[in-house]
Parts: structure tokens; C-alpha cells; sequence
């Protein structure tokens, strides 16, 4: 038996799609796949650094694809959940899923398809709750701007919503905490990264990046949400549970003004 | 116009459009195809819930609160003192634009109060929406009201702009109409309701031998009734609604729990509670006649009229009908599953894909989503244990509502009897 190896990629997903490319050719034991930085070695095990290639990656999304579409969006919504060793468990998700006939009848009370499956719904929940969440804000150099601070990393997946929706206004989602945000130049989409010194403003403590118009605005869709709520059938929990806590400071109709 | 004007004429006209429930986005494919602003997104996005729990998805005024008629049950009728205000159609434009560029919004769903006579409002509702269309080449969301007794050529084309249409029948009976509405006939709902569903239909038909047909109101068109303003029973309400969905194919009948607006003897007191429950209940059915293949005289006739408090309708039905159960799960057909109180619609689909790899037991149910507590009465599965004892209809009543909490049952724990 070949001994184990801990596989090192970049930290993409295209390094990640190498990585089983490469596990999948030299018929590796694999004994973890890790992110650059993040790796601590095994006790056993030799570790390998993975050079992300783009062929190969291709090559492994295609044959995923080829499997089930189901599947390799359930790969990539997973990825990005940036959970701890998921790398590992798509790893084992991609062979099961390699080993079945047709790719379509998993069994889901298998633990890791399972988890799996799990995993890339409660990123595709995020993922549409950004879609409602985002608040653009006019800067004075004509862009619309946003701050979002998602639980799992879904620029990437939202890019093609925003492209669609506001094809004729140059726009930017920032994410504050994976600190890059993607651009919108009125032709296509791209990564960019900012020195944001401060992030939160509101109708008091104001950033002079902005138009004095869009404050107009935002009282404007604030008084709309106040005038909006019928107060006799109040019902806080209920709002709590749609509007989650967490993403009050980037709601202008939530945070504090 | 200055920005304090603005910010006044939405606070007042927002405020009487707050009673629309409906803001659905949803049903509509209109997508982006000229790099201009907007798309329509099939599923409907929430931007935001207000604090009643209710879904903020589209920017809902009214054009104007100015009115000719005096609907007893409307805040905005003639004879209420309110302040009124009225948008010129660039102002509303503006906002929706506005809005909708900073994604607060997925469209707009205008409304109005009838100044003048309905084809004058109308006209300037389909204003709005052409120049929301053309002028600022905007593919969001479009509902417009179908103002009642508007003529057909409007309301053609009101559709050509809007994703949806509505005209709210508000009072499901026609005396009771007679009674709060006395100005308003009832075809004067009906002929703008018709006019659309053949339009609908004459699209539909024209589309599959023309490809750019142009679209008409692609998500349909939808209907909303006041609940507890008149005194109808619940039987009312359902076949009403179901009379509409039938015969108008609407997507959606809305039900709203009257929130009392005006002292009026007709009506409610000021004050009074909201019929949360009670909207909640007609929902509930409105899906079991949608979704689950309920007729509506199964669950509400001449002996039962009203539905059940503190059990949900099904669980009801199941209860006056315990010679149907119990059902068992690993054999039965789709259309008994889904009868069985504490199946929903998604737990009979995991249901008939998960059967064909086992035979279900207990822990299987409950890990698909199977309100057990209620179910465990009604079905048998691949176990030895399931409810052997004969029990009667208030018994397992009585059993359930031990086992459950509701938030609303504070409202009519009181009213049980105490020997049953």
C-alpha cells in the first residue's frame, strides 16, 4: 500500500479540482487536502504541493458535470462554504459520485452525500440572501457601491445576478471580511481588492464618498419600510427570523441612524 | 419639487397602500436583453420583511388617496378625514428607478385611489408603467391594480406593461358588498378580472405559433379579500375563492385579516383584534384545495361552515373522515399520502423517491420531516408499532393538542370545554 499523502493546494477552486485531478491520475492515498497556509502536517504522511493547473481542473469539472449537474453545483456551492475539511469530504464525495452509474440516484442517507448536500443548500441560501441584502449606494464617482460581510464566500455566485439585473450602472460589491469585491465596468465583471480605512457609515457618521442625494435616498426607503408595517399585527420574532441580526449594520433600513 | 414633499407624499401614500397584502414578485421570466436596467427573477426575491413579518419586495404605493367612493372598510374613502396627497407619474418613476438601482426593490406595485372616474385612473396607472418600459427601458417587476369598471382597451394595455394585474374583489359576498361598497357593483370587479384572463389565454394560444407575440402580464393576475369585516362564514370566503380561480385562473387569491379603519357600525370597532388565526386557517386551506387535491366541499359544506380553531384543516378533515385511515406509507398512492395531517406536499415527494430504496420505518419519517406527532395516528409503516387502539375523533384531538404548543392558543384555550 502506497503511503498517505497530504495534498497542498492554492486555495482556489480551480487548485482544489487540480489536487483531485492529480490524486485521481497518480492514484494517490490521499490523506487530507489543504489549504496553502492553513496545513498542518500529518504524522505519517508526506505532503505534496499541488500547482494549480487549469487543463486539469477542467477536466474534473467536465467529468463531474458529465456525471450529474446536480452534483457539480452541490461541489462548488460546497467549496465555497469554506468549512473546515471539506476538501476532504468532496475528495470522498467526487469518488462515490465517480462510482455510480449514472451519477443521478445517490443515496442520501449516506453521511457525506449527506453533508454534503447540506452544506451547498445552506450556501445557496446565502448566496439568495445576498441577492436581497446588498445596498448600493451612489458614490460621487458615479459607482454603486456595497459592503456585505456573507457567512460563506458567494461573490461568485452572485456576480451573474448583479451583471444581469444592472447591466447599465457601474457597480461594486465589497466583501468586508474576505476583503475583495468584484467591479462591474459596464462591460464585464472583475476581482478587485480596496484600502477601506472605515466600512460603516450611516445618516450621522457619514462618509464624504458619498452624494448628499443618496442620503435622500435612504431616508426616503427608510420612511418607506417604517410607513410599510402594519403596526397592530407587530410580530418581532417573525422579523428577526427573516432579517437575521447579523446583517442589520449593512440594511440602511435597519441600522442604526 | 423639493425632497421634504417627496418624503411626505410617500409617508401618506405608502401608508394607505399598506393594506395590499400581496407583494409577490415571483412568475414572471421578463429577463435584460438590452443592457438597460432590471430583470425579472422567477422565483421573486424578498429585499426586505417589515416588522409584522411581512415580505417587502416591491416599492407598494398608492398614486393618489384622493377618492370618489366610500367603501366603508377602506381608509382612504371619501368621507375619512386623512391627509391626502397625490405623485406626479415622473415622481413615482423616479422613486421606482431609484430604488431599484440601490436593489431595495424588485419592482413596483401601484395602486390607486379612483379620482375623476376609473378610466382616468387607469390611464394614468398604464402611464407609469409605459414609461417605467420604454422611456427607462426597465425589465423589473410591474403589478398594477385593475382599477374596477375600467374599459377592456386599458386594461390590454395595462397587460402589455405589467407582470401582473389584480383587482381586489375585497367583500366575497355580493350582499355584503350591497352593504359596504354601496356604490361599486359586483361587475364592475368581474369585467376588468375577464378582459385579462382572455387576454391571457389569446396570448398563450398566440405564442406558440408566434414567437414575439408580445407579453401579456406574464405572472397573471391575482385577487385579495377582506376577512372578518362583514360576518361571512369561512364557507363563503372558500368558495368564492375557488369560483374565482376557476373561472378567472387566477395565480393567487390573498386573504387579509380586516385591521378595523373606521368606526362604523357595519363594521368592527376600532380596537378590535386582527383574525390572525383565522387568515392563517383559510391559507392553510387554499393550499389543501392548490396543492394537495382537496376538493373545497370536503373541507367546508353545509354542516361544517367555519374551520376549526385549534386544529389545522386537514388534521379537521381527517378527523370527521377516520374511515380513510389509517394509510400506509410504503404503499399507498400519492394522492392518499398526501391527505394524511402532518404530510406535507414535500415530504410525500422524499417519501415516493426514498421508498424505492427501503421500506420506510418510523426513524426514516422523522428524518424526512414528518410532523410525527400528528401523523402517528393516521398511518402505518414498516414497524411494529403504530396506534392500535380505537381511538374516537376527540380523543386524538385531545391527544395532539396535548403533545403541540401554537402561539395563538392563548386566543381560544379558554373556549374549550372542559369534559370533552
Amino acid at each position: 500500500m502506497n503511503a498517505s499523502i497530504t495534498l497542498i493546494y492554492d486555495g482556489s477552486f480551480n487548485g482544489f479540482l487540480t489536487a483531485v485531478f492529480v490524486a485521481f491520475d497518480e492514484k494517490i492515498n490521499v490523506a487530507d487536502i489543504q489549504r496553502n497556509g492553513q496545513c498542518q502536517n500529518g504524522l505519517f504522511s508526506d505532503t505534496e504541493t499541488i500547482f494549480t493547473h487549469v487543463e486539469k481542473a477542467q477536466r474534473v469539472w467536465n467529468g463531474i458535470k458529465g456525471k450529474s449537474h446536480n452534483a457539480i453545483s452541490n461541489v462548488y456551492f460546497a467549496f465555497l462554504s469554506e468549512a473546515e475539511g471539506v476538501e476532504m469530504m468532496l475528495y470522498t464525495y467526487i469518488q462515490k459520485l465517480m462510482r455510480t452509474q449514472t451519477g443521478k440516484y445517490l443515496d442520501y442517507s449516506d453521511s457525506t452525500v449527506l453533508h454534503i448536500s447540506q452544506l451547498a443548500r445552506k450556501v445557496g441560501r446565502e448566496k439568495h440572501r445576498m441577492e436581497a441584502f446588498v445596498r448600493f449606494q451612489l458614490t460621487k464617482d458615479n459607482i454603486y457601491f456595497a459592503n456585505i460581510e456573507p457567512d460563506f464566500d458567494v461573490l461568485p455566485l452572485i456576480s451573474k445576478h448583479f451583471r444581469d439585473r444592472y447591466a447599465d450602472q457601474q457597480w461594486l460589491i465589497y466583501d468586508v471580511k474576505r476583503k475583495y469585491g468584484i467591479y462591474y465596468n459596464l462591460d464585464h465583471v472583475e476581482m478587485v481588492s480596496l484600502n477601506l480605512r472605515e466600512v460603516h457609515f450611516n445618516k450621522v457618521h457619514k462618509s464624504d464618498a458619498f452624494l448628499s442625494e443618496e442620503y435622500d435616498y435612504q431616508t426616503l426607503w427608510n420612511d418607506y419600510f417604517k410607513s410599510t408595517g402594519i403596526k397592530s399585527r407587530i410580530n418581532p420574532k417573525l422579523h428577526t427570523q427573516h432579517v437575521p441580526k447579523r446583517y442589520w449594520k449593512y440594511l440602511s433600513e435597519k441600522k442604526a441612524s | 419639487m423639493g425632497f421634504d414633499r417627496i418624503r411626505e407624499k410617500l409617508n401618506i401614500l405608502a401608508d394607505a397602500a399598506k393594506y395590499d397584502v400581496s407583494c409577490a414578485s415571483s412568475g414572471s421570466d421578463r429577463t435584460n436583453k438590452t443592457k438597460g436596467l432590471g430583470n425579472a427573477s422567477k422565483m421573486g426575491i424578498c429585499h426586505s420583511y417589515t416588522e409584522d413579518g411581512r415580505c417587502i419586495s416591491l416599492l407598494k404605493i398608492l398614486l393618489t388617496n384622493h377618492c370618489i367612493y366610500d367603501c366603508a372598510y377602506c381608509v382612504t374613502r371619501k368621507s375619512n378625514d386623512v391627509q391626502r396627497a397625490a405623485f406626479k407619474i415622473q415622481e413615482v418613476v423616479d422613486l421606482t428607478i431609484n430604488f431599484y438601482r440601490r436593489n431595495y426593490i424588485e419592482g413596483l406595485f401601484l395602486s390607486s385611489g379612483i379620482f375623476k372616474n376609473a378610466d382616468y385612473t387607469m390611464e394614468r396607472l398604464v402611464a407609469v408603467a409605459k414609461k417605467l418600459r420604454e422611456e427607462e427601458n426597465f425589465n423589473g417587476y410591474i403589478h398594477l391594480k385593475s382599477i374596477p369598471g375600467a374599459s377592456d382597451e386599458l386594461m390590454y394595455e395595462a397587460g402589455l406593461y405589467a407582470d401582473r394585474l389584480s383587482v381586489n374583489i375585497e367583500v366575497p359576498t355580493v350582499s355584503g358588498l350591497k352593504l359596504l361598497a354601496p356604490d361599486k357593483k359586483h361587475e364592475d370587479f368581474t369585467k376588468p378580472m375577464l378582459k385579462v384572463k382572455n387576454e391571457i389565454v389569446r396570448f398563450q394560444t398566440e405564442r406558440k405559433i408566434i414567437k414575439s407575440t408580445p407579453k401579456y402580464a406574464p405572472a397573471g393576475q391575482s385577487t385579495q379579500m377582506i376577512v372578518g369585516a362583514s360576518g361571512e362564514t369561512d364557507k363563503d370566503i372558500m368558495y368564492s375563492a375557488t369560483y374565482y380561480y376557476k373561472t378567472y385562473q387566477m395565480k393567487r387569491v390573498y386573504y387579509s385579516g380586516y385591521v378595523p379603519v373606521a368606526d362604523d357600525a357595519r363594521l368592527p370597532a376600532i380596537g378590535s383584534q386582527v383574525p390572525m388565526l383565522r387568515e392563517n386557517r383559510l391559507y392553510q386551506t387554499d393550499w389543501l384545495l392548490r396543492f394537495y387535491g382537496f376538493a373545497v366541499n370536503e373541507i367546508l359544506n353545509k354542516e361544517y361552515p367555519n374551520l376549526d380553531m385549534d386544529v389545522d384543516p386537514k388534521l379537521s378533515w381527517a378527523l370527521r373522515n377516520l374511515h380513510h385511515f389509517p394509510v400506509d406509507v410504503n404503499t399507498a398512492d400519492k394522492r392518499l399520502l398526501a391527505r394524511i395531517p402532518g404530510i406535507g406536499m414535500q415530504s410525500v415527494e422524499k417519501i415516493m423517491k426514498a421508498r424505492k430504496f427501503r421500506r420506510l420505518n418510523w426513524d426514516h419519517l422523522k428524518k424526512i420531516g414528518v410532523a410525527l406527532n400528528r401523523a402517528q395516528y393516521f398511518m402505518v409503516c414498516d414497524s411494529r408499532h403504530w396506534e392500535r387502539r380505537d381511538l374516537d375523533a376527540e380523543k386524538i384531538k385531545g391527544m395532539i393538542l396535548q403533545t403541540s404548543s401554537g402561539k395563538f392558543r392563548n386566543q381560544y384555550s379558554n373556549q374549550l370545554s372542559l369534559f370533552n
